[in-house]
């Protein structure tokens, strides 16, 4: 079956343990870049994984298949609220970490065995704004954008 | 100055005609090799090569390697950091404006 995939790659003047916790455990940071949404899991292999938004509705859930702390971060992802997208199924998220200089290269790739799909092109719009905003956060302290999920 | 290298290398791999063409292949259809990519170029294997590596050297182009087969795919972030850079920030004044406008045109006609 066609498969569809979206890389998304930055280079980020940080620490791979900085930005591991930037994209797991540090909640408050991740609101700050991932506008206003926090992923809560125990980020181990096997523990469960959802996305929740400021008003408290979870829009994505699955779970860690792979976790190897400042490196590899592997995310069973399925979209749980518009019913089309939910049927589509599972597609893996994967993250990668590693030091490239003196900055962090983040490279995070979704796929999902099936083209064209609906969910990758959702979480396209949505992936370069927080990677740019995680970017600017960890780099500077600010995020550069505020509005939550703008649709233009 | 280390930002100021990144968006120079940018803007150069976005200043030439098959850059772009190569950004809009892989718009099209992601995950492309690079003998997939040749076909729609009038440039040898080598040109072709080149302007990669300058994308790479850019960001805007991610590679991944997939058993003997090497695939490039269009990476969005740096085109949304120009976004924020250079185009939100100069469309806020014209918001601003128009917002302007309309509480004044209300206002008149209230």
């Amino acid at each position: 079956m066609a498969r569809s995939t979206f890389v998304y790659v930055a280079y980020i003047r940080t620490t791979p343990e900085k930005l591991w916790s930037a994209l797991t455990d540090d909640v408050e940071f991740m609101k700050q870049y991932w506008f206003g949404v926090h992923c809560e899991s125990e980020w181990k292999a096997g523990s469960s994984w959802k996305m929740v938004h400021p008003d408290g509705s979870i829009t994505d859930a699955g779970e860690i298949v792979e976790a190897d702390p400042t490196k590899r971060l592997v995310i069973r992802w399925r979209h749980e609220k518009k019913p089309d997208l939910k049927a589509e199924g599972d597609s893996p998220c994967t993250i990668e970490i590693e030091r490239s200089g003196t900055a962090v290269k983040l490279s995070i790739t979704h796929t999902i065995e099936r083209e064209p799909s609906q969910l990758i092109t959702a979480v396209s719009g949505g992936w370069p704004k927080i990677v740019s905003n995680l970017k600017s956060l960890l780099e500077t302290g600010a995020a550069v954008l505020r509005d939550p999920y703008s649709t233009n | 100055m280390a930002e100021l290298h990144d968006i120079d290398v940018l803007f150069k791999a976005l200043a030439d005609p098959t850059r772009r063409k190569l950004l809009d292949l892989l718009h099209a259809h992601d995950g492309r090799t690079l003998s997939d990519l040749c076909e729609h170029l009038d440039m040898t294997r080598q040109g072709v090569t080149q302007h990669l590596n300058l994308l790479e050297m850019a960001n805007l182009v991610a590679s991944v390697r997939r058993g003997r087969e090497k695939l490039h795919f269009l990476n969005p972030v740096p085109l949304q950091e120009i976004y924020e850079r250079w185009i939100a920030k100069f469309e806020k004044p014209r918001l601003k404006a128009l917002g302007d406008l309309k509480r004044r045109l209300e206002r008149t006609n209230g």
